[in-house]
């Protein structure tokens, strides 16, 4: 089995698996040209200090991208300026990249602390890290 | 067969994710944009191979100890895409850019394939 870009269980493994193995069947492009996720991808994941978001989020502009953070609930949203020419000088062959307004939402838990956010925008992705309120932390309890 | 070429056989075998491009021809040449978030420009291979040309980049992301997906929608670290070129392509006058994760690629035309416009004299 090849590895992942991000470390899980067994059966997210196979789920993966098995959604790779019907996109690959599922190869034959329709009039409307090959089927996109949503804009930007999210890969969300958790440690016990924290939960982290990375958006794949290319083209941006770091002033442009607005996050925010409400009740557990993570918002982001923006927009792409399209890089096709408008002139009808040029000839657009290939036109796959997401271009406009886009707004995510995620689910987070309740116990992150709105005020311990970080987001830095690099190469593309923006990267997103909340801590977990200090009360809500793992903490090993000394035994006398 | 030899060590390098069993390498990049297996670089090529490997599962990537297929970035998304915009591809826009003028009198000059092509321009192709492919998004490739998380690449560092060290981690982003362009060539070309007679007529072939060949995107490949690695995702290198900052990841804190004890990570735990629970989310995934990019499962692969690696984007490649392969696109075959056309002859009045020139590989020669290819150049490349890499910005806020997308690669701007410019191929010139060669000389002999670039349009000529014909003045229309009155006779």
């Amino acid at each position: 089995m090849e590895l992942s870009l991000f470390p899980r269980d067994l059966f997210a493994e196979l789920d993966r698996l098995q959604r790779d193995l019907q996109q690959s069947f599922a190869f034959s492009p329709s009039i409307r040209g090959l089927a996109r996720g949503r804009f930007p991808a999210l890969n969300v994941a958790s440690t016990p200090q924290s939960a982290e978001i990375y958006a794949f989020a290319p083209g941006l502009e770091s002033k442009s991208i607005e996050v925010q953070l409400e009740r557990g609930v993570l918002s982001i949203w923006g927009e792409r300026k399209p890089a096709l020419p408008e002139d009808g000088e040029a000839t657009v062959h290939v036109n796959e990249r997401f271009a406009g307004r886009f707004h995510r939402v995620v689910s987070l838990s309740d116990d992150l602390d709105p005020d311990a956010v970080k987001a830095t925008y690099r190469d593309g992705m923006l990267h997103i890290s909340i801590s977990r309120k200090q009360a809500a932390q793992p903490r090993r309890v000394e035994i006398n | 067969m030899n060590e390098n070429t069993q390498a990049s056989r297996e670089q090529r075998d490997e599962p990537a994710v297929l970035p998304p491009v915009d591809v826009v021809e003028d009198a000059g040449g092509i321009t192709l944009y492919a998004d490739l978030p998380g690449v560092p420009r060290e981690r982003l291979q362009v060539h070309v191979d007679g007529d072939v040309l060949v995107i490949d980049g690695e995702i290198a992301l900052e990841m804190p100890k004890q990570l735990e997906a629970t989310h995934v929608e990019v499962s692969l670290p690696r984007y490649r895409r392969v696109f075959s070129l056309s002859k009045e392509l020139d590989p020669e006058r290819l150049s490349a850019e890499m910005k806020n994760g997308v690669l701007t690629l410019r191929i010139q035309k060669a000389e002999h394939a670039k349009p000529r416009r014909i003045a229309v004299e009155a006779g």
